[in-house]
């Protein structure tokens, strides 16, 4: 008993402490926090960024230096020798052939693939999500179930297939494979954005007058701007980057420019000269495509998710 | 300009067995206003739906004017619909808006621009054409969506419950505005909505329904002074009729210590199917209180006459009052409502005695809720 007579007042006491001496921990970080935390917070992110960043510069500085100079010494070294720095490498790029009709041919494989799938993929998908016909739900799982077959599986029976009609090699046998990869995700997203849209919306136009293809077209698609952005974008990306399916499906003559780069790269060393600015122009231009629709870009991700 | 005709419309959904709406037959005449009314659930959306195109019509027929649009899709019937959410399109301004389906029907620029203007003039949307939805506030965007449809000029206008989503001042200005613009265009105009009172006020005609099943067509005056049945009754009228039901006496009915006249032929035609009561309905304004005096016909000499109501709440309106009561008919408490002067308003707690006026009551079939009183 008077064991426990001295500890209990002790418990409570301890008890009653810990608060008292938590609280002004607390407060005292979360002034800190309030104090240093949007400085602080920045630098670290800065740092991070900057550290993100690095690969990116040292490939320009790269770029725009002599091979002589990029074998003996490291990029940075432009930073104490700025002379160094000349366009030489994007010259001898431009002349060279391989290069730029590797580049040619990557925007005659990107666009029409991106532009294919966001077109069949935004008509499927409105037809998913408020066309009523025969079995439409078990296609959508059929198309949703796609989604996990992976690409490795299915080169060689494409390639086999492509054969036997004649593309293999060319162009458009890129496109197709890329279309077909791309439209199981364009259905399933855009179908699941479409399905989104208020019902009344749609009765009110079919009411106003408007034809399925009106409606889609007047309708839905300007409602689903954000969505079809995103989509774009993603597709334009993936396939821009590509290498592994124009590596088997691309002859010489419609080889993309990852190809063509990657051809440059030697047994025992590398054309760095054209590989340090070829792999400069081809990253530029997916860049620009993404900032030119960042906005949306964004905007669309959001819409996606949420709604 | 045209008539509308639902000749026993059905809808039945994919997987129901009972129908949505089930053989209903009305017929709306040109340029009039047909209110249809019910609980949620009773079909009322679904019969507009179905004479919009947006639903299926199962059996039966629909027929605007003399054409039958029974299985038409909803762009050839030439209709204009305003949605309780208004469905405006959100990427476009009120003018794109409101001309949208003119745009459609291929209407030449500087003639949709001169329809829109009009139309945006008599709902003072004047300013605001040049705005997307989401600039306006509720009240104007239900506006655009009258907009969009009066532009059209169609020969039928239908309403979903265009005004459940305004705050309460608004509605009731809107109610009178929509009601007297429809006056104006003369346009038929089918209305759905929950509220009976915006039934009786705007209606030239209310079709009550329940179930799926139509329960009485007619002029608000009518609906209220001889509802057909004992659901129709109860549904309008507000604070709703008292139903009391009570036994079958010689002469009449009784009514608590009271002995109330209604029509000989009426209670003989419930006995005679066996009924031993039947169900008696008196608004809350016709109420009589008899305290002290003994106006009616009393049947014991001690009690005084007429039905003695307990009263538990009050409600001042003013102008008049609403007494919430309780009073003992047969052996169960029963609620009722009296309409009482809004000089005379009683104390709670207090007993009334009531009777119903002379005329006034109306009296149903308790076993099947038909009106047996004419």
């Amino acid at each position: 008993m008077s064991a426990d007579a001295t500890a209990g007042p002790a418990v409570p006491q301890q008890s009653a402490d810990r608060p008292a001496a938590v609280r002004p921990r607390e407060s005292l970080g979360s002034r800190l926090a309030a104090l240093a935390g949007g400085g602080l917070v920045r630098v670290v992110l800065l740092v991070v960024g900057l550290f993100w960043l690095l690969p990116t510069v040292g490939l320009l500085l790269s770029s725009l230096r002599t091979p002589v100079d990029i074998s003996s010494s490291g990029w940075w070294k432009v930073f104490t020798s700025p002379s160094q720095l000349t366009v030489t490498n994007y010259r001898t790029l431009l002349d060279n052939h391989a290069i730029t009709d590797s580049l040619v041919n990557t925007a005659l494989i990107t666009i029409p693939a991106t532009l294919l799938v966001v077109v069949i993929g935004a008509l499927a998908g409105y037809a998913f999500a408020w066309m009523d016909f025969p079995g439409r739900d078990w296609w959508f799982i059929a198309v949703v179930a796609m989604l996990v077959v992976p690409v490795q599986v299915a080169l060689i029976p494409v390639a086999k297939l492509f054969g036997d009609i004649g593309i293999f090699g060319d162009i458009s046998g890129v496109v197709l494979f890329h279309t077909a990869f791309g439209l199981p995700f364009a259905i399933f997203l855009l179908r699941n954005f479409f399905a989104e849209i208020p019902r009344e919306l749609l009765e009110a136009a079919r009411l106003d007058g408007a034809g399925e293809l009106r409606l889609f077209t007047r309708v839905v698609m300007p409602l689903g701007g954000p969505a079809i952005a995103s989509l774009g974008i993603f597709q334009f990306l993936w396939v821009w980057n590509d290498m592994l399916v124009a590596l088997i499906f691309a002859d010489s003559n419609s080889q993309p420019v990852t190809v063509a780069l990657q051809q440059q790269v030697r047994q025992f060393g590398n054309n760095i000269d054209i590989l340090a600015p070829g792999a400069f122009v081809s990253m530029v231009i997916p860049l620009a495509v993404f900032f030119a629709f960042q906005r949306q870009f964004v905007s669309g991700v959001m819409a996606g998710a949420v709604k | 300009m045209a008539t509308v005709t639902f000749d026993k419309a059905t809808r039945i959904y994919p997987g129901g067995e009972k129908p949505a709406v089930d053989g209903l037959d009305i017929e709306v005449g040109d340029g009039e206003f047909l209110v249809l009314v019910g609980p949620s659930g009773c079909g009322k959306s679904t019969s507009l739906r179905m004479l919009a195109g947006l639903e299926d019509v199962n059996a039966g027929a629909i027929r605007i004017g003399e054409r039958d649009v029974t299985h038409l899709p909803p762009k050839d019937r030439d209709i204009a619909m305003v949605f309780q959410n208004y469905a405006l399109y959100p990427h476009m301004t009120v003018a794109d808006n409101m001309g949208f389906a003119l745009k459609i029907a291929g209407v030449n620029k500087a003639e949709i621009r001169k329809r829109v203007e009009e139309a945006a003039k008599i709902l003072d949307l004047t300013e605001y054409l040049a705005r997307k939805p989401k600039a306006l506030s509720g009240g104007q965007r239900q506006r655009v969506a009258m907009g969009r449809a009066i532009v059209r000029e169609p020969q039928v206008f239908l309403m979903d419950e265009p005004l459940s989503n305004l705050d309460a001042k608004l509605r009731v200005q809107t109610r009178t505005q929509i009601a007297s613009l429809q006056r104006r265009l003369g346009v038929t105009t089918v209305y759905v909505t929950h509220d009976q009172v915006e039934a009786m006020t705007m209606g030239d005609r209310v079709a009550v329904l329940k179930d799926g099943l139509l329960q009485q067509v007619d002029s608000p005056r009518n609906m209220y002074d001889k509802p057909a049945n004992l659901f129709v009754a109860g549904f309008i009228g507000s604070p709703a009729m008292n139903l009391i039901e009570v036994p079958i006496v010689d002469g009449g009915v009784k009514f608590g210590n009271a002995l109330v006249n209604v029509e000989r032929d009426a209670v003989q035609a419930a006995a005679d199917k066996g009924d031993r009561t039947v169900t008696v309905g008196v608004r809350p304004e016709h109420f009589d209180i008899v305290n002290g005096e003994s106006e009616g016909k009393s049947l014991s000499k001690d009690a005084p006459a007429g039905l003695a109501v307990t009263v538990n709440v009050v409600e001042e309106l003013g102008a008049d009052g609403y007494v919430y009561g309780s009073a003992k008919v047969g052996d169960e408490d029963k609620d009722v409502v009296i309409r009482v002067g809004g000089r005379a308003i009683p104390e709670k707690g207090s007993v009334l005695h009531v009777v119903p006026r002379a005329g006034e009551t109306h009296v149903f079939a308790t076993s099947s809720g038909e009106r047996l009183s004419d």
